[in-house]
C-alpha cells in the first residue's frame, strides 16, 4: 500500500512524514516521534492513557488514524507548559497528589486541559464527565478532581 | 555532738542543730504541698488522657519538631509523570532491539501434539523462534517451581504460552506468530473448587496425586462445645470472583544481553526485581549476581506484576541470549488480561454460634480458593485468610480450614489485600446477618465481640505490645458518614423504586509478611560531597509513592530539604535484597532501613563533628545545616559533606531493619502469625434502583489507623484508590468465565470504575497511634484500604432492599434477580 503525506503541527512544531494509510496517531506519536509521554493503555478507545489534543478537543490517539491529522494542530503532554515550567495544571496534579503510578497522568492531563481551554470554570461534573473516558486505578479520582478545580481556579485568576 | 547521722550530716552545736530543724521542716512541708499539686496535676492528666489522648501524648512525650515527618509533601516523582518524561517499561529503545511475541493456548487445557515452526522462522526478519524444546530449565516459582516458562506437553490454562519468537519490528512479530501452526488435541478441563476437589477430579498438575495446592488448618478450643453453648447458630455460603488487577500499564520488559559484566540485564515494569531475578538465574541456570535488574517507572502493579513479569522477563532473555541483542516484550491489553494471574476466587462456607446477647461463641469455616493452573502464590495468599477469617472478634472456639485447589482456570496470585477481601466480604457481611437474626444492630454486634487492648485472636496471640483501636476508627468513620441517624432514616419503609441503605465492616490485619518468610529489608544512604544524597532501596516504587516516603525519611534524618535526595530505580545489583515490595509492608519494613542507614551516617559525622569542630553534644539535624542542642549553626551540611569528603571519612551506609519475632503451629494455626497490626473501618451509604438493580455509592468513610502517616496526602491517596477499587470488586469487575475462557479480554468488557462510577465523597480519617515497631511509629495502608469495601457495600445493599446477597459481584442482575444470568450462575 503506498505512503501517504501528512503534514501537522506537533506542539508548536511543524511535522511532515510519509506514513502508512493505516498508521496510529500514537504510534507516530511514540515510535518515529520518540514523544512517549503519550501512553498505550488498551488500544480500543477505553482507557484514555493516550488522550491528546487534537485542534484543542481531546481524543484517543489510538482511534485516529495518522493520515487523519493532515492540515491540523495536535498537542501531547510533552507539549504542556513551556520549556522549564509545568503549566497551573501540571501544577495542580502536583500539589493535589493527583499523581500515583503516573500512567494514566499523560492522558488525564490532556482531557483536563482540553476542558479547561473551553470552560473557565467547570463544575465538577463537568470535570467527570471530562475525564469519563480517562480510567485511572491508582488515587479513587479523587485528588485528581480537586487539582483540576485548583488549576481552573488558579487560571481564572490570571 | 548531740546526734550524728551517719550518712550525710554531722552536727557540732545546737544552733546548727535547731538551723537544720528549720530547714528539715520547710522542705517536709514543701514536699507535703508539692505533693498535693502534682497528684492533682496527675489527677487531671488520667482525667484528660480519657478526654483527649492525643493532646495528652503530645504533652507528656513532646516529638521533635520534624521537618519532614507526618507532612504532606509533594511526591518526588511527580514532575516527571505530569511532564511526559517518565519512563516506563514499553518506553524504552534500544538499539538493534527485537520485538518479542508469544503465541498462547487455543484451550484451557489440551495436549500439544505438534508445533510448526518452519514459515514463521522462514520470515524475513524473524531473528528467532523458540518453544519449550529450547529450554532446558522451563519452571520457576517463588514458592513452588511448577509455572512453565513455556507449556512443554499440555497447556494448564488458556493463557500458557507455547511458543515465541522475535522479530525486527512489532509488525513482523504479530505476522510471524500468526504462521505457527500448533495441533491439540482438547482434554476435559477442571474448573471450580467444587470440582477440583472431587476425588475423581482429573488432575491438573503433572507429578501431584490430586488438586489440592495447600490446607491450612485451625483449631482454638472446641467449636463443637462452642456450638452447644450458642443460642443461634447460622450457616451461611459466600463466593467471590476472580478479579484483574487492571493496572493502567500493560506489562512491559526489555532485556540486554551480556550488557557490561552480567549475561542479562532487564529493565521493565518489575515488582519485585529480586523474585524475577531468581525466576531469570532458575531459567538461565546462572547466578544471581549474573542477573541484573532494574527497575523503571511501574504504571500500577497491586501485587500483579510479580510471577507474570517473570515470565516475561525469562522469555526473553532467552530470545536475548539465543540471538544476541536485546529483546522487548509488551503485552496488548487483551495478553495482559489473559495471561496475567488474578484474584483468587473464593468459596467461603461459615457456621457462626452466637448468644442470644451477640456474643459469639463459636465460628467454623471452610475456605477454598482456586489456585488455577500453577501454585504460584496460593500457599501464601490462604494463609492470610486463615488469620483474618475470624475477623477482629474474640471467639473461644474456632475450626478454620483454608484450601487451594489446582484447576484449568487462569492462575491467581497476590492482588492488594492478598487473602483477606474475600474472608472479610463473608464474615463481614455474616456479621450484619448474624445481628438481623439476633434482633440487635450492625454496631451493636461489633462492640460486643470485637478486639480491644490484650484480646486474644483466633491464633491465641494476645494484643497487647500496640494500641488496639478499632473502637477508635468505628467510632470516627461511623461519626463522619452520618451513620446512625441514616441507619435509622433507611430503616424506614422507603417509598418508591429507589431505596438507600448504609453498612459497614471492620477489620484488623497483619502488618508485613508475618510467618509467611523471613522478614527483613534493607537500604543504602550515600551522602555525595556537595551534600546531594542518594537513596536506593531494595524494596520497589509500585507508584504507591515509596520513593517519596524514603526520601522524606532520608531528609528528616539528616535535616536537609526533599530536593536533595535522589531515590534511585531498585537495581538488584546494587539495592540489598529486601524481600518483596508486598504485604503493606514498604513504610514499616524499608522505612526502618532507611532510617537505619541514616542514623548510622550520624554516628560518623559525631565523630566527625566532635574531632573537626570540637562539639561533643547532641547534634540538631534541620534547614540543610546541623546545630549544637542549643540552637547555635555548626555548619551547613553542603560544607560537612565536602569537609568529610576531603578528610577521607565515609558518609554511606547500608542500613538494615528485621522485624521482630513471630512464631506459628501449622498443625494447629496458633502462634503470633504478625508482629502487629493496623486497623479499619470503613461505611458505604447507597442507592439502589430496585426496578433495574444499579447500585450507586453515593458516600464512603474511610478510617484507618496508619500508626504515623508520613505523609498525610499520601495516605488519603491510598484510601480513595482502596475504597474505589473495592467498589469495582464489589459491583461489576467480571471476566465473563465460560469453562476456562475468558471473554472479557479489555476494558470494553471487563470494567473498572469510572470517575463517574467513584463515590460522590470519601471521607479518608487517618487515626495514629503510633507504633513502636514503625519509623516514627508508622505502619500500613496499601492494603487495608482495599479490604473493607466489599463488605460495606454489600451490607448497605442489604440494608436497602431488605435481601441478603451472597455473591461477588452485586451486579446488576444478581440484584435485580437475585442471580447471575451468565452459565456460571
Amino acid at each position: 500500500m503506498s505512503k501517504v503525506k501528512v503534514a501537522f503541527t506537533l506542539n508548536d512544531q511543524e511535522i511532515s512524514l510519509l506514513v502508512q494509510p493505516g498508521e496510529r496517531l500514537l504510534d507516530t506519536i511514540r515510535d518515529r516521534l520518540n514523544l512517549t509521554g503519550t501512553k498505550e493503555g488498551c488500544g480500543v478507545g477505553e482507557c484514555g492513557a493516550c488522550t491528546v489534543m487534537l485542534d484543542g478537543q481531546a481524543v484517543n490517539s489510538c482511534l485516529v488514524l495518522t493520515a487523519q491529522v493532515d492540515g491540523r494542530e495536535v498537542r501531547t503532554v510533552e507539549g504542556l507548559g513551556g520549556e522549564e515550567e509545568v503549566d497551573k495544571l501540571q501544577q495542580a496534579f502536583i500539589d493535589h497528589q493527583a499523581v500515583q503510578c503516573g500512567f494514566c497522568t499523560p492522558g488525564m492531563l490532556m482531557s483536563a486541559r482540553a476542558l479547561l481551554n473551553d470552560t473557565s470554570s467547570p463544575t465538577r461534573e463537568d470535570i467527570k464527565t471530562a475525564l469519563d473516558g480517562n480510567l485511572c486505578r491508582c488515587t479513587g479520582y479523587k485528588q485528581i478532581v480537586e487539582a483540576v478545580e485548583a488549576a481552573a481556579e488558579a487560571e481564572g485568576a490570571d | 555532738m548531740i546526734f550524728r547521722n551517719e550518712t550525710t550530716i554531722s552536727l557540732r552545736t545546737e544552733k546548727e542543730a535547731k538551723t537544720w530543724f528549720k530547714t528539715m521542716l520547710f522542705w517536709s512541708f514543701s514536699i507535703f504541698f508539692y505533693s498535693i499539686v502534682i497528684s492533682g496535676r496527675i489527677l487531671a492528666l488520667i482525667v484528660e488522657i480519657k478526654i483527649n489522648k492525643e493532646k495528652f501524648m503530645r504533652e507528656v512525650f513532646p516529638m521533635p519538631e520534624r521537618q519532614q515527618i507526618n507532612k504532606s509533601k509533594k511526591r518526588v516523582d511527580a514532575r516527571a509523570k505530569v511532564t511526559g518524561k517518565a519512563k516506563f517499561g514499553a518506553d524504552l529503545k534500544f538499539h538493534n532491539m527485537l520485538y518479542g511475541k508469544v503465541v498462547r493456548s487455543n484451550y484451557p487445557h489440551a495436549r500439544i501434539k505438534s508445533i510448526n515452526t518452519d514459515e514463521a522462522e522462514a520470515h524475513p526478519e524473524v531473528a528467532v523462534v523458540m518453544t519449550a524444546e529450547d529450554i532446558p530449565h522451563n519452571l520457576f516459582g517463588v514458592i513452588i517451581e511448577n509455572q512453565q516458562v513455556l507449556a512443554e506437553d499440555r497447556v494448564l490454562y488458556i493463557g500458557d504460552g507455547v511458543a515465541m519468537l522475535a522479530a525486527d519490528s512489532r509488525e513482523a512479530a504479530r505476522e510471524a506468530a500468526e504462521l505457527i501452526e500448533v495441533e491439540y488435541e482438547e482434554l476435559p478441563g477442571v474448573f471450580g473448587v467444587e470440582e477440583a476437589r472431587r476425588p475423581d477430579a482429573p488432575v491438573v498438575m503433572p507429578g501431584e496425586e490430586n488438586n489440592q495446592v495447600i490446607h491450612h488448618p485451625l483449631r482454638k478450643g472446641d467449636v463443637e462445645q462452642g456450638m452447644a453453648q450458642a443460642d443461634v447458630v447460622l450457616e451461611r455460603q459466600y463466593t467471590t470472583q476472580f478479579v484483574e488487577h487492571a493496572y493502567l500499564e500493560p506489562e512491559a520488559v526489555t532485556v540486554i544481553p551480556e550488557e557490561r559484566n552480567t549475561l542479562v540485564t532487564v529493565y521493565g515494569s518489575v515488582q519485585n526485581p529480586n523474585a524475577t531475578r531468581d525466576a531469570l538465574a532458575t531459567v538461565l541456570d546462572c547466578d544471581l549476581s549474573n542477573v541484573r535488574i532494574i527497575q523503571d517507572n511501574m504504571g500500577g502493579s497491586f501485587g500483579g506484576k510479580d510471577e507474570n513479569i517473570s515470565s516475561m522477563a525469562c522469555r526473553a532473555a532467552l530470545m536475548a541470549l539465543q540471538t544476541g541483542r536485546p529483546v522487548q516484550l509488551v503485552n496488548t491489553r487483551e495478553e495482559s488480561i489473559i495471561e496475567s494471574y488474578k484474584r483468587h476466587p473464593y468459596t467461603m462456607k461459615y457456621r457462626i454460634g452466637a448468644r442470644e446477647n451477640g456474643e459469639l461463641v463459636a465460628m467454623e469455616i471452610e475456605a477454598a480458593a482456586d489456585s488455577g493452573a500453577y501454585a504460584c502464590q496460593t500457599p501464601f495468599v490462604t494463609w492470610r485468610s486463615v488469620v483474618q477469617a475470624t475477623g477482629p472478634y474474640e471467639v473461644p472456639h474456632v475450626k478454620t480450614d483454608t484450601y487451594g485447589f489446582y484447576t484449568n482456570s487462569p492462575y491467581t496470585g497476590a492482588m492488594r489485600g492478598y487473602g483477606s477481601p474475600p474472608v472479610i466480604f463473608a464474615q463481614e457481611s455474616m456479621m450484619d446477618e448474624l445481628a438481623w437474626e439476633l434482633g440487635i444492630s450492625p454496631e451493636e454486634i461489633r462492640r460486643k465481640n470485637m478486639f480491644a487492648n490484650n484480646s486474644r485472636t483466633a491464633s491465641n496471640q494476645k494484643l497487647d505490645n500496640h494500641e488496639v483501636s478499632l473502637a477508635e476508627v468505628m467510632d470516627k468513620a461511623l461519626e463522619a458518614i452520618d451513620y446512625q441517624e441514616k441507619y435509622r432514616r433507611y430503616s424506614q419503609p422507603q417509598p418508591g423504586d429507589i431505596k438507600r441503605g448504609i453498612g459497614f465492616a471492620i477489620s484488623y490485619r497483619g502488618v508485613s509478611l508475618g510467618a509467611e518468610a523471613i522478614d527483613a529489608a534493607g537500604a543504602i544512604v550515600s551522602v555525595q560531597k556537595d551534600g546531594s544524597i542518594i537513596v536506593y532501596s531494595g524494596l520497589a516504587e509500585n507508584g504507591q509513592g515509596l520513593k517519596t516516603i524514603f526520601s522524606q525519611i532520608a531528609a528528616e534524618e539528616l535535616g536537609v530539604s526533599l530536593d536533595r535526595i535522589t531515590h534511585m530505580e531498585t537495581d538488584t545489583s546494587i539495592s540489598p535484597e529486601s524481600g518483596s515490595t508486598v504485604a503493606s509492608r514498604s513504610t514499616l519494613m524499608g522505612g526502618s532501613a532507611v532510617k537505619n542507614a541514616a542514623e548510622n551516617i550520624k554516628t560518623v559525622i559525631k565523630e566527625f563533628v566532635a574531632e573537626e569542630y570540637d562539639y561533643q553534644g547532641e547534634i540538631v539535624y534541620r534547614d540543610d545545616a546541623l546545630f549544637t542542642s542549643e540552637g547555635s549553626k555548626l555548619v551547613d551540611f553542603p560544607e560537612l559533606a565536602a569537609s568529610a569528603f576531603h578528610s577521607g571519612v565515609f558518609l554511606s551506609s547500608y542500613g538494615w531493619y528485621k522485624a521482630p519475632g513471630i512464631s506459628w503451629d501449622e498443625e494447629t494455626g496458633q502462634g503470633r502469625p504478625y508482629f502487629t497490626y493496623v486497623y479499619g473501618c470503613q461505611a458505604a451509604e447507597v442507592e439502589v434502583d430496585t426496578g433495574t438493580g444499579e447500585v450507586r455509592v453515593l458516600n464512603m468513610a474511610a478510617a484507618h489507623d496508619v500508626g504515623k502517616a508520613i505523609n498525610p496526602a499520601n495516605v488519603r491517596g491510598q484510601i480513595y484508590g482502596g475504597t474505589v477499587m473495592a467498589l469495582g470488586h464489589a459491583l461489576m469487575e467480571d471476566l465473563g468465565f465460560s469453562e476456562g475462557y475468558i471473554r472479557h479480554t479489555n476494558f470494553d468488557e471487563y470494567l473498572i470504575p469510572t470517575i463517574k462510577d467513584a463515590p460522590d465523597n470519601v471521607e479518608a480519617i487517618i487515626v495514629e497511634n503510633p507504633d513502636p515497631a514503625g519509623p516514627y511509629g508508622a505502619k500500613s495502608i496499601g492494603e487495608p484500604a482495599m479490604e473493607l469495601g466489599g463488605a460495606a457495600i454489600n451490607n448497605a445493599l442489604s440494608q436497602a432492599t431488605g435481601r441478603r446477597l451472597r455473591d461477588l459481584p452485586l451486579n446488576l442482575e444478581r440484584v435485580l434477580l437475585g442471580r447471575n444470568l451468565s452459565r456460571e450462575g
